[in-house]
Formats: C-alpha cells, sequence, structure tokens
C-alpha cells in the first residue's frame, strides 16, 4: 500500500469514527441516566437525514437553514421517543423497557417506509461539502475535513454544557444516582428531556454528515451505524462521554483500517464490530474506561 | 484455634473506601453468635465475603479446614453456609412453597434430561423436594400460606420465609442479617424463640447481625462490635453492655468528658 | 400432617385429558392433510413452527428473564445444517456454482429426521460456543451481544460461500415438511419443555430471573442453568430451522433477519412473558394473524379505483401491537399463567371432589 492511500484511508477512518462518536455519546448519555440500549438512536440518524432531505427539495430552504432545523426536529422527536416509549416505564422492570425500544425502533424504521418508501433517495449534498481538495500530494474530499472538525466543535459544545453548566452538573448528578438527585429537588424529567434532546441532536448531526458521506438515504440507513455506534460506546465504557469518544474512533479507524490492510476481509466488515465487542465482554466487560460493576447486596 | 469456622484478617476496600478492616473471628460448632455496630460499620460486608458476593482484598476465609475465600457464593451454600438478606430477597413471583422447594435443587440427583422426559425417578424426587419443604413451612408456621404468592405475604412473615428458605439447604452455619428489622416488639420476641428452636432442632451454628439489642443481647451468647470497619469489641453480652468503647461508638463521643 | 400431592384420581384424569386432546389434533391434522386446501395447511404448517420456535424462545426470555435477540442465528444454523444434509450430492454440485460445497457436506446425505436433529445439534454447538461471552453480562449488553451473534451469523452466511452459497442461498430443497412433521415436534417441544419448566431444573430458572442474587445464594449456579435454558431452546430452534428450510423449499441469508427475531419477540410479549400457554397462543394468532394481515400489504381493488399495495405496513402494525402491549398491558394475554385441566374443569364446575 502507498502512503497516499495509506493516508486517505486515515482520514477516511478519522470521519467515520468522528460519525460513530457522535452518535455514541447520545446512547452513552442515556444509558448514564436511564440504565437503558435506547435502540430507536440509531434511527434518528435515518430521521434527520429525510427531514434535511424534505427541508431542502420540497421547502427549498438553504442547506444551512435545513441542516440546523432538520437537527432541532430530531432533537424534540428524540423527547417525543422518550415520552411516548420510556416514561411509562420508569417503574417497569428493565426487560419491559428494552422491548418497548426495540418496538420504537421497528415503528420508526418501518413508519418511514411506509411513508416515503423504500427506495433510496440521494441526499442533496451541497456543493462546498463535494469539493475535492489536494494535501501534500493526497487528494481528499473536504467533507472528511470537515467531519472531524465538526465532531470537534459539536463536543466541545457538549463538554461545556456537561461540566461547566449547573444543567450539566445535573445531568452528571443524576447519571451517579438519580434517586438521589431526584431527593437533592432537581427536576429529574427535565433533565432527562434535555438529555434525549442534546442525544438525539448529536445523532442528528452524524445522520446529516453521513448522509453526506454516503448519500443513500433509506428507512433502515441507521441500523447499522447505531449497533455499532453502542458498541464503540460499550468499547470505551459506557456512561462515559469521552470514553464513547474514543470508541467511536478506535471502531471506525479499525474498521477501515481493517479493510484497508486486508481487502479479502471487506466482506467481513460489518462483523468486525461484535466480534470486537465479544472479545470486550470476555476480557473487560465495562469498557476500557468504564468502572468496575458490583453485586449490590 | 478451631477448624470449624474462621475469618483470619478480612479486609474489603472499595475504591479509596476501607468498609472492613482486619476482621477475625473463630466460631466454635454450636455456638450464637452476634455481630452488631452503627449503620454502615461494614456488618453486610462480613456476611458478603463469608458467602462470596465478595471477595477480600485480602485475609481468608476458613470453614472445615478448608479455604474457601473467593469461591462461587452457589458453592460455598453447598458446602453448608446458608445466609438471609438484610433487605428481603424473595423471588416474589413464586409461591411460598416454590421459594423453600428451589433451596433444594443444588443437591439434586437426577439429570437434567431425565426432568425433560418426565422420568418417573425425578417425579419421586420432587415429590420428596415438596413433602421437605412443606415440612420448614410448618416449622416456620407458613404451612397454611404455602401456595400464596411470596410477594403477597406481610413483613414478617417474608423475614420468616427467608429463615426457611436458608434452612432448606441444609446448612451448618446460618448467618441471619437483621432478621428482626421492621419486626413489633411481640414478632421480635416470637423470632427469638424461633431462632433458638431451629438451632436445637437442626444443630446449627448461628452468626447473626441486628440492631434489636435486647434481641441480641438476650439471644447470643458471644458477641462482636464493628465500628467504621475495625473490631472494636468482643465478649459476652454482660461484658459488651458496659464495654466504654461501645457505648462510644453508640452514642457518640461524650462532649465534656 | 403431610404435603400431599395431586391425588391419583386427578392425575389419572389429566393423563387421560392430555391423551384425549392429542387425538383431537391428530384428526384435525388428518383431515385438513387430506382435505384443507394448500392455504390452510400453510398456515397450519406456520403455527406449528412458529409455536417450537415462541416456545422454545419464551424459555430464554420469559421463564429465565433475559433479553437473548439472537433466536434467528440458531434457526439459521438450523435451516442450512439441515438443507445441507437432505440435498443429494448431485443437487449441491449443481449449486453451489461460484464456489464449492466444502467437504464433508460436499458428499454426506441424511434422511429428513436426521438431518432435522443435526441442525438442531449443530445450533446448540454455536450456543455453547457464544455462551461464554454471552453470560459474562446481564440485561442491555445481553441483548447486544446476542443481537451481534446474529448479525455475525448473517455476515458469515452470505461471505462462507463454500458453506452456504452466499446471497445465491439454497434452492430447490424437498418440501419434506408436511403437517405431521411440523405438528410432531411442535408437540415434542411444548411437552419437553413444560416438563423441565416444572421441574427443579424449572423452578431454579425462574429463581433466577425473579432474583438472581437470592437464587445464588440458595445454591443454585445461574451459568449451568441459564446455559441450559439456552442450549435446549438453541436445539429446539435449530430443528424448527430445520422444518422451515423444507417447508419454504429455499433460503437465503435474507430470510433470517432480526425481523424473524421482532417477530417471536412480539408472540412471546403478546402471549405473556413467561408462560408457555401464552407463547402457543401468541404463535398460533400471529401465524394466522400474519396471513391475514396481507391484505394490508397487497393492493386493494375497490372496483372503481384500487388502492396500491403499502410494504412495511404489516410491520407497521406489529410494532405498534408490541408497544401498546408493553405499554399498557405489560402482562399480555396469559400473563405467567398456564393452561391446566384443573383451571378448565374448576371454570366448567366439575371439579372431582
Ligand atoms: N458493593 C459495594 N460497593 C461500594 N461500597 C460498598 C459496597 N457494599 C458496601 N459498601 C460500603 O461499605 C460500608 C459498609 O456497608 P455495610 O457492610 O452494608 O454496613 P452495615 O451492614 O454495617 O450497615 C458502607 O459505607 C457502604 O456504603
Ligand atoms: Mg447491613
Amino acid at each position: 500500500m502507498t502512503t497516499t492511500i495509506f493516508f486517505q484511508q486515515l482520514t477516511n477512518g478519522i470521519s467515520l469514527g468522528s460519525l460513530y462518536a457522535l452518535v455514541a455519546i447520545g446512547y452513552t448519555m442515556v444509558y448514564g441516566i436511564l440504565r437503558l440500549i435506547n435502540f430507536a438512536h440509531g434511527d434518528l440518524l435515518m430521521v434527520a437525514a429525510y427531514t434535511a432531505i424534505y427541508a431542502v427539495t420540497m421547502f427549498t430552504l438553504p442547506w444551512y437553514l435545513s441542516f440546523p432545523l432538520a437537527i432541532a426536529l430530531t432533537g424534540c422527536i428524540g423527547i417525543l421517543l422518550d415520552r411516548v416509549a420510556y416514561k411509562p416505564l420508569r417503574d417497569a422492570p428493565r426487560i419491559s423497557l428494552l422491548i418497548s425500544a426495540i418496538g420504537a425502533s421497528f415503528l420508526l424504521e418501518n413508519l418511514a417506509l411506509v411513508i416515503i418508501g423504500g427506495v433510496p433517495k440521494g441526499f442533496p449534498r451541497p456543493d462546498i461539502f463535494a469539493k475535492v481538495i489536494e494535501i501534500l500530494g493526497v487528494r481528499i474530499q473536504v467533507l472528511t475535513i470537515y467531519i472531524p472538525l465538526m465532531t470537534l466543535v459539536f463536543l466541545m459544545a457538549l463538554l461545556y454544557i456537561v461540566y461547566r453548566t449547573k444543567v450539566g452538573k445535573a445531568m452528571r448528578a443524576a447519571s451517579k444516582d438519580i434517586e438521589t438527585t431526584r431527593l437533592m429537588g432537581i427536576n429529574v424529567d427535565r433533565i432527562i428531556a434535555l438529555t434525549f434532546l442534546m442525544g438525539s441532536s448529536l445523532a442528528a448531526a452524524g445522520g446529516i454528515m453521513w448522509a453526506m458521506k454516503y448519500p443513500q438515504v433509506n428507512p433502515f440507513m441507521g441500523v447499522i451505524p447505531g449497533l455499532k455506534a453502542f458498541i464503540a460506546a460499550v468499547l470505551g465504557g459506557i456512561g462515559n462521554i469521552i470514553g464513547a469518544v474514543v470508541g467511536g474512533f478506535a471502531l471506525g479507524l479499525g474498521e477501515i483500517l481493517l479493510v484497508a490492510f486486508f481487502p479479502q476481509l471487506a466482506q467481513y466488515r460489518d462483523a468486525f464490530a461484535f466480534v470486537i465487542l465479544i472479545l470486550v465482554l470476555l476480557f473487560r466487560p465495562t469498557g476500557i474506561m468504564g468502572e468496575p460493576i458490583t453485586d449490590k447486596t | 484455634m478451631n477448624d470449624f469456622f474462621r475469618l483470619e484478617s478480612l479486609v474489603m476496600q472499595f475504591g479509596g473506601l476501607t468498609a472492613v478492616n482486619d476482621f477475625s473471628i473463630s466460631i466454635e460448632p454450636g455456638e450464637l453468635v452476634g455481630l452488631i455496630g452503627p449503620n454502615g460499620a461494614g456488618k453486610t460486608t462480613v456476611f458478603n465475603m463469608i458467602t462470596g458476593f465478595l471477595t477480600p482484598t485480602s485475609g481468608r476465609v476458613l470453614w472445615q479446614g478448608e479455604d474457601i475465600t473467593g469461591l462461587p457464593v452457589h458453592q460455598i451454600t453447598a458446602r453448608g453456609i446458608a445466609r438471609t438478606f438484610q433487605n428481603i430477597r424473595l423471588f416474589t413471583d413464586m409461591t411460598v412453597l416454590e421459594n423453600v422447594m428451589v433451596s433444594f435443587h443444588h443437591k439434586i440427583r437426577s439429570r437434567f434430561w431425565k426432568a425433560m422426559l418426565g422420568m418417573p425417578s425425578h417425579g419421586r424426587e420432587e415429590q420428596r423436594i415438596r413433602e421437605e419443604a412443606y415440612g420448614f413451612l410448618q416449622e416456620l408456621n407458613l404451612a397454611h400460606l404455602a401456595d400464596e404468592k411470596a410477594g403477597s405475604l406481610a413483613y414478617g412473615q417474608q423475614r420468616r420465609l427467608e429463615i426457611a428458605r436458608a434452612l432448606a439447604t441444609y446448612p451448618k452455619l446460618l448467618l441471619l442479617d437483621e432478621p428482626a428489622a421492621g419486626m413489633n416488639p411481640q414478632e421480635t420476641m416470637e423470632l427469638a424463640g424461633l431462632v433458638r428452636e431451629i438451632r436445637k432442632r437442626h444443630g446449627l451454628t448461628i452468626f447473626l447481625i441486628e440492631h434489636d439489642m435486647k434481641f441480641v443481647m438476650g439471644l447470643c451468647e458471644r458477641i462482636k462490635v464493628l465500628d467504621y470497619g475495625i473490631s472494636i469489641a468482643e465478649g459476652t453480652p454482660e461484658e459488651i453492655q458496659t464495654n466504654p468503647d461501645v457505648i462510644k461508638a453508640y452514642l457518640g463521643e461524650p462532649k465534656h468528658a | 400432617m403431610t404435603w400431599k400431592g395431586k391425588d391419583m384420581d386427578t392425575s389419572k384424569r389429566n393423563l387421560y385429558c392430555n391423551l384425549a386432546a392429542l387425538c383431537l389434533l391428530a384428526l384435525v391434522l388428518y383431515l385438513f392433510d387430506r382435505h384443507g386446501t394448500e392455504y390452510q395447511i400453510r398456515i397450519l404448517n406456520n403455527m406449528a413452527v412458529f409455536i417450537t420456535l415462541a416456545v422454545s424462545y419464551n424459555l430464554v426470555n420469559g421463564m429465565c428473564g433475559l433479553l437473548h435477540l439472537g433466536p434467528n442465528a440458531f434457526i439459521t444454523i438450523g435451516a442450512y445444517t439441515s438443507a445441507l444434509l437432505t440435498m443429494s450430492p448431485m443437487e449441491k454440485q449443481m449449486s453451489f456454482i461460484i464456489e464449492p460445497l466444502i467437504w464433508p457436506f460436499s458428499v454426506l446425505q441424511a434422511p429428513f429426521f436426521v438431518s432435522l436433529i443435526a441442525g438442531g445439534v449443530m445450533a446448540t454447538i454455536f450456543a455453547f460456543l457464544i455462551s461464554f461471552p454471552v453470560f459474562r453480562v446481564r440485561g442491555d449488553y445481553l441483548a447486544i451481544v446476542t443481537l451481534g451473534f446474529g448479525e455475525v451469523i448473517r455476515v458469515l452466511c452470505n461471505a462462507l460461500q463454500g458453506v452456504t452459497n452466499g446471497p445465491l442461498g439454497l434452492k430447490g430443497l424437498q418440501p419434506y415438511t408436511n403437517l405431521w412433521w411440523s405438528w410432531g415436534v411442535a408437540v415434542f417441544t411444548v411437552l419437553v419443555i413444560t416438563k423441565l419448566v416444572n421441574s427443579s431444573f424449572g423452578r431454579a430458572m425462574k429463581a433466577i430471573r425473579e432474583d438472581e442474587i437470592a437464587a445464588k445464594a440458595m445454591g443454585v449456579d445461574p451459568f449451568r442453568h441459564l446455559l441450559l435454558a439456552f442450549l435446549v431452546s438453541a436445539f429446539f430452534s435449530g430443528v424448527a430451522g430445520g422444518l422451515m428450510a423444507h417447508l419454504i423449499t429455499t433460503i437465503s441469508p435474507t430470510l433470517f433477519t432480526f425481523f424473524l427475531t421482532f417477530n417471536l419477540l412480539i408472540i412471546i410479549v403478546v402471549g405473556g412473558l413467561g408462560s408457555t400457554t401464552g407463547a402457543v397462543i401468541g404463535a398460533a394468532l400471529f401465524a394466522w394473524g400474519g396471513e391475514a394481515l396481507r391484505v394490508v400489504e397487497s393492493p386493494m381493488d375497490l372496483g372503481v379505483f384500487t388502492i396500491p399495495g403499502i410494504p412495511g405496513m404489516r410491520m407497521v402494525l406489529f410494532s405498534v401491537i408490541l408497544m401498546v402491549v408493553i405499554l399498557f398491558a405489560r402482562r399480555g394475554i396469559m400473563g405467567r399463567n398456564e393452561f391446566s385441566w384443573d383451571w378448565l374443569f374448576s371454570k366448567l364446575g366439575l371439579n372431582a371432589k
């Protein structure tokens, strides 16, 4: 492999990793507070991508309005999801909550299928992202560079909110011990809604960038990225935001480089993440940066 | 030093917190020993280390001449140490009788495929288990509730069912974690009688945690006191009641001594 | 006084009732086999296969309280193993055009019954291999590992062309699965799993479901019992996979996606998680309702104009049903209750004594 191709693959891996990271953050935040795998989280990628498409094509909005609009709307759908599918089950057995999450995921996918149809739609990628530039003789699509940069911006904003604001402090408290936080007089329901809003918005941003990178939008486009982002979150130690980012990058880079170095393994690419997951759970069930779990008796 | 049951310098650390520090005790067969101390002193943690729920940071649990430190919980139970839980942990959606029958499972002789094919030998074993389990319910005055769901019992009955379930594993050493918690004085008195009775009938050795001083002092032959993970006293009920360190631990530092 | 089990009369009565019910089932099957339409026979076959699948899936999810999301993996393994064994070496040589089938599958051929058992055994072996990472974790993690295993098997099905023929799949299988086979397996599965659940082993599984910590303290080894449930479930899922393969006669990786698991989940949730009776009822409803609901996806001719079929509509309905049940009627149809003759007779006011 030439160094040029290697660098191309490296940038590819980094931008794929940033997308996983963006989506993984949402999983990790929701898990931190509700101890729930939000199975429908991946489908928010699809919701955001379609919303952006319709904003651009139907309402002929410019992309710099459509994309934020799609992100905001998806954030609200995240809150709605919690209200409808999870909130009524706060005191129910965990298995019910998970089943509800799976149901919500299938509902979103199949509603999209019914309303929009299964034929993949192209994504109206703004021209400024499609440009190809040359850095040190390596030809790279600018999108590949923008994606990690945008991720960085979102991440900084998120970390600021979580670690430097009062709301963020409440969020961190709730993910340590939700009951005590409630007793301290904090409106936990508001915190949970906010968590869904933030996690879903990040997933939406990820979804739009995903659709620009792989411009084929269909009702099931969120399933595989969603699963992989979840694995990234587990890899980093679930509940840990930085861990989710690290896990996302590790997984994205790992996948791309695996295929780059061993092209004959390309068809196994989608299994790679799960094999990693199984290995992690075998040897370090709490992930790379997670804290050990103990049984309380 | 005996060979029956001995804890050697048990230490349990959770992150930076040392919940139990250098805890040792030796218990003779047939003894009834109490473990007392303020909330959060580390008493339940000691039980968790004995029964395998926690692996001590250091130290050893010796049982009938064997080092059982860090064995899986179910293997420790199979070796004859049973426990009850401070916050009741029944199989709430199963019947009272089934709750007790679960305890017989670790000694079952039938193989699973015999059960699946409905072989008569498994049927006979089931019937025997059912009868013996019913016997334990009678012993703890729960027989009339055999077919009720465990979750529907009154609080005192649930506590007794916990004991019945532990007894049904046929232990030699029984650990009771606050068996009288939440009981009224009348129930507590009856419980004390019950504990004496089961000890005699089954030849048990009992190690129990309890906050109700009247209960502990009236029942136990020897008492150990824990405070902030450290053992501060050991002796007969009389000795403990007059021990200044114990009084200090329970009442706090006297203001102007 | 000692505790009395069921007295002899009642247990004898129950035995006769069971035999009578089996004879009745046999009679019904005979009549349909002789006089039923192709459509009716297909529904009955599907019903039996789904009963087998749902009852064995419920053993893990309902009785042990785990959220296992990978039964589709075991169904796939059973289906491929069984199909590869019933195809003749000639047929296999002709189907595997991209890459030849590996030895020993290329030369082996076995009767249908043996192939079903082999499918079950192969599924059990895979279940055993995956069990170590699976049972290191619980709850959501277990759900995602088992789901991941299903995905891995799907990827392998597409990639390992020398075993599975890749995306082309296996075609032209003999339609061995008839009403006798499918219902025979279903009845056997229900009987065996009911026996297991009502035994000391089943009690241990339920104890783990109710409170794993307490179960351990009472001497129950969680790993052994969860493994037992997982392996038994995988075995019957594998056998059912073999039945499915020889019912549809064409199998390919797209047949066994997570959709299949989702359908099974709906069945056991609607029937009542933790009730074998519920799983049977759920499966029967699903096999019948699933066919009946096909109308919503096919074009409707209203004489004057035609409403085009809406693909995905059935899945929307199923997802809504699942969510409504879990949100508003969590216990499903049966809760954790089981059908029993005692119950029926006391309902009818006919209790012996
Ligand atoms: N699994 C655990 N993880 C972390 N800390 C624990 C754990 N179990 C107990 N502790 C801590 O150890 C201390 C002793 O607890 P415990 O043994 O339950 O006290 P007691 O039974 O005497 O009231 C407490 O501060 C408690 O918070
Ligand atoms: Mg305690």
